[in-house]
């Protein structure tokens, strides 16, 4: 098993192009290739987020509009007030955690001072078994040049902008694998988009309009926030979530939220659950998942569930889709809609590829048409029905990721046990749910997020602090550590006991 | 007996019911009979000949395969876009317009497509219930992306063909003024420039004009460059970003450049587009709202590779230009000898076709009379001008370059026959 340990660029090189076989050496330059890219540059205006563009000394601005303008008048083009609002520098500690680690990559050799990603749940665990099918068929996986492959005429043009029948196909087979073959997917109702952000934005749009709302158990993927807020400006209400219940959903919690918000006049047209979920890694099991059906049908809502990991558990749990709970005769299965995607389960998120996947007519229509904002590149596309096709390998992909997501979280909740830290009991995902309540001070998200800014800045971990996830009990983070290797895990606990060490206790919860 | 009881069904959202997809119009009518009944030269000669896509499928072959290096690319989901592929994209356009303007790579966001772009945009420019002013004929998508989920109106800018249908002051007051009256506040100006359906360039005197009218309005200024690299010549375009650029971009933080790759280099399935905007604010919240709308990280690695080769692009450039000229004057010589006349084109995939002198009245219903006739008897599927709210009715969009020379042919017999029986009809009717 190799793996990658993200390593930092040297010196400025030239952004060309590689040329390369896929092989591990080659692999090794392009990387550092790569961080060559994202080495920090220091941000021109220290108010704007280092997300601004960089270089701009080529575009020379005149100062000469103020001869042009009556004194005194400042004439300057407007944006929305959408845009004005999104303009803002990223204030959530989720976003600036990410920024910092593109700013300062940790390479084993040339950063070992650099800060370590534990803060997107990506999954580099599994990549070489990928790369490796795909230099034993690269011919025909590449353009789907060659054999009867569709050729550049073929995926050149415009092609249907839900996707190519050939990967709804091989995707729908692909989930019911993931899913555990107790459910079959039908490609006819895969809608396929560019990333499993825009089909949950599309759902968005098609279930609710703007000013209503979704109920959402908390703490929940920060990602919503802007994935159903922003354009479709459909309202997130938590349903929260405890640690005295292991941060288990409760039908009277749902209630409870959807009578308050009927209260306040707030219309709630649906449930967003993720099963298995982000960032707490719980499974929501059979029963569960009917109460939730009854639920929504007692009040004429949609479910969505966000079943983007459902592929990367390891527990002794078995995964149950809500496509499972559904039957073809059922008619609440107008309410129902999944989301997934290949960012995840198959490690491949620079691509680009998410299903919506609806049993409701109206919404398939109207999510077709609106796919044309967020589709799939053809020749990504060829080459995942390439490779997804080959079920022997996928069966035999999806077997060995389980079983080193579940090493890697072996190791590390043992690391945490050193520093005498505990996580909630998880089945699957790419992520610790890790208490870290008696650490912070004050009892606060204030006292939280200060431990988050040792972590980041002394520690130079980027971890997600559960305010962000509107987690409410303080305390909580979200360790990724899938990013990492089996060498990354000591360098991480011992980070994190230099901080933790520094950390008087609190009074105990109890 | 069962007494059935008809559950309430789960509501949908209004821009789920909506019908501003605008997908009812004749434009997509006429594909659909295309697809019911497609020409095919051996298996069905008899079938309807697609001249309703602008589709370049001229193009050198541009395909090179690249082997890359699978994993770092697999992980890179930054809503930045690879260097090397904006750094590529930057210079392409500037090969594009003769080096007479300059783009910096980091003011590239990108987007799976223009059409993702413009509606980027439009979300970020303009509050639903505002509007774009748009002049006419235009792009029949433009009614779906830039309203259907923005909310946002398209208030016409009438042109003529008295004067070629050019964009006239005039004319831009005129929709200005037609918006305020119904109190509608205006973002912004969206052009095509080459235009589409009118298959011409907008002149550079023209577009000077066209930016005095933004600043003096105060608002954005969109210019939809897709068709830029589909001049037949280099020196027939002048693009937006060289007014700026001689100006010193006093001004420019108005404007906005999309640009794709689906018509210049015939890739549309690939998802290519990209904003490039003066406005760093706009840069900015465009690149957070592209995270809906990214291109594949292997796309764009082929591409930077692609577009980085100096010598391809421009041998691509010049040889794509030859053909869709060659391929413009054959279609242009082939309807003159069938009696009808089109706008002096000079870019573009398509031509503008006057057939005004056919229609019984001047209406939008004898023009649709005439395009039904066209699409079910002759078998061509044309766009009428309505359907690009060309106030002028009779004239139509015709594309050449989405089949091959022996196709074109066959579709110019077409024509003329139906030309001569029509002209027989009028005959005997006088």
């Amino acid at each position: 098993m190799r793996l990658i340990v993200p390593l930092q660029g040297v010196v400025q090189g030239r952004g060309g192009i590689i040329l390369g076989s896929i092989i591990p050496c080659a692999l090794f330059y392009f990387l550092q290739f790569y961080l060559k890219r994202h080495r920090s540059l220091p941000p021109t205006n220290p108010t704007l987020p280092s997300t601004s563009s960089g270089n701009l000394s080529e575009l020379q601005r005149c100062s000469s509009r103020a001869n042009l303008l009556p004194r005194g008048s400042t004439v300057r083009v407007r944006v929305s007030a959408r845009a004005s609002s999104i303009a803002k520098p990223n204030d959530s500690p989720y976003y600036i955690g990410l920024d910092r680690v593109r700013e300062d990559p940790y390479d084993e050799m040339s950063n070992p001072d650099g800060v370590i990603q534990l803060g997107l749940s990506e999954n580099r665990l599994s990549l070489d078994m990928i790369e490796k099918w795909l230099s034993e068929n690269l011919s025909i996986s590449m353009l789907g040049l060659g054999g009867d492959g569709l050729g550049i005429s073929g995926i050149a043009t415009y092609q249907p902008m839900d996707g190519l029948m050939e990967l709804k196909v091989a995707m729908a087979g692909f989930m019911t694998e993931v899913m555990g073959r107790t459910v079959s997917f039908d490609p006819s109702q895969v809608v396929l988009t560019s990333g499993a952000t825009p089909a949950l934005e599309i759902l968005s749009f098609c279930l609710a309009d703007q000013g209503n709302a979704f109920l959402v158990p908390a703490p929940y993927y920060p990602g919503f926030d802007r994935d159903i807020k922003w354009r479709a400006g459909v309202e997130l209400i938590p349903v929260h979530c405890r640690s005295c219940d292991n941060f288990t959903l409760s039908i009277a919690a749902l209630e409870q939220a959807y009578n308050q918000a009927r209260k306040r006049g707030q219309k709630v047209r649906g449930i967003l659950i993720s099963n298995p979920s982000n960032p707490v890694g719980n499974l929501l099991n059979k029963d569960m998942l009917y109460d939730l059906l009854d639920f929504a049908r007692d009040l004429n809502i949609h479910i969505i569930s966000d079943e983007i990991f459902a592929g990367s558990t390891y527990g002794n749990e078995e995964f149950v889709s809500m496509a499972e709970i559904i039957d073809s005769e059922d008619a609440d299965k107008d309410r129902v809609h999944i989301i997934y995607g290949m960012s995840k389960d198959f490690s491949v998120p620079g691509f680009r590829v998410g299903v919506l996947y609806s049993f409701n007519e109206n919404v398939l229509a109207a999510s077709r048409k609106l796919s044309r904002f967020s589709s799939v590149s053809t020749p990504t596309q060829q080459l995942l029905v390439s490779v997804l096709s080959d079920t022997n390998f996928t069966q035999e992909y999806i077997k060995t990721n389980k079983q080193r997501i579940r090493s890697m979280y072996n190791l590390f909740v043992a690391g945490l046990r050193e520093l005498g830290l505990k996580c909630t009991e998880s089945n699957e995902g790419l992520y610790s749910w890790v208490d870290m309540s008696r650490l912070i001070s004050p009892y606060s998200e204030k006292g939280e997020l200060d431990l988050w800014d040792k972590l980041l800045n002394v520690a130079k971990i980027n971890v997600t602090p559960g305010s962000a996830c509107h987690c409410i009990e303080p305390g909580w983070f979200r360790f990724c550590y899938t990013t990492l290797n089996e060498k990354g895990i000591p360098i991480v606990v011992d980070r994190i006991r230099k901080v933790v060490e520094r950390c008087k206790p609190t009074v105990l919860k109890l | 007996m069962a007494i059935e009881i008809e559950k309430p069904r789960v509501s949908l959202s209004k821009v789920a019911l909506s019908e501003t997809h605008g997908e009812d119009s004749p434009y997509f009518a006429g594909w659909k009979a295309y697809d019911e009944n497609p020409y095919d030269e051996l298996n069905n000669p008899s079938g309807v000949i697609q001249m309703g896509l602008a589709e370049n499928q001229l193009a050198a072959n541009s395909g090179r395969s690249s082997t890359s290096s699978f994993r770092e690319n697999a992980l890179f989901q930054d809503y930045h876009g690879l260097q090397s592929f904006r750094k590529a994209m930057a210079s392409f356009m500037e090969q594009i317009r003769g080096g007479r303007a300059k783009f910096d790579p980091d003011r590239i966001v990108i987007t799976a497509g223009a059409t993702a772009a413009n509606e980027l945009l439009t979300f970020i420019l303009a509050d639903p219930g505002d509007a774009l002013l748009i002049p006419t004929p235009y792009y029949p998508g433009f009614d779906r992306d830039l309203r259907w989920r923005t909310g946002v109106n398209i208030i016409p800018v009438h042109c003529q063909s008295s004067n070629n249908f050019e964009i006239s002051p005039q004319a831009l007051e005129a929709a200005y003024n037609e918006a305020e009256s119904k109190n509608i506040k205006v973002k912004g100006l969206l052009i095509t420039n080459p235009s589409n359906p009118l298959g011409a360039t907008i002149k550079r005197s023209n577009l000077q004009k066209i930016l005095k009218f933004v600043t003096c309005k105060n608002i954005h200024l969109i210019s939809d460059e897709i068709y830029s690299g589909s001049s037949f010549s280099c020196d027939e375009f002048v693009s937006i970003s060289q007014i700026l650029a001689e100006q010193n971009y006093k001004d420019s933080e108005r404007v906005h450049v999309v640009y794709s790759l689906s018509k210049d280099l015939g890739l549309p399935g690939f998802r290519v587009g990209t904003i490039y905007s003066y406005n760093d604010d706009v840069v900015r919240t465009a690149r957070r709202m592209s995270s809906f709308t990214l291109i594949s990280s292997q796309t764009q690695q082929l591409l930077a590779s692609m577009l980085s080769d100096k010598r391809f692009t421009e041998n691509y450039i010049r040889v794509n230009r030859e053909r869709l000229k060659k391929r413009y004057e054959m279609i242009i010589d082939g309807l003159r000898n069938a009696g009808i006349s089109c706008l002096n084109g000079n870019a573009g995939l398509f031509c503008w076709m006057n057939l005004s002198s056919l229609l019984l009245e001047p209406t939008m219903e004898c023009e649709l009379e005439l395009w039904k006739l066209i699409l079910y008897e002759v078998r061509l599927n044309i766009s009428p001008g309505s359907s690009c709210h060309c106030l002028e009715p009779g004239w139509f969009r015709v594309c050449f370059a989405n089949m091959n020379e022996k196709t074109l042919e066959i579709a110019l017999s077409r024509i003329h026959d139906f030309m001569d029986r029509m002209r027989k009809v009028k005959i005997s009717l006088q």
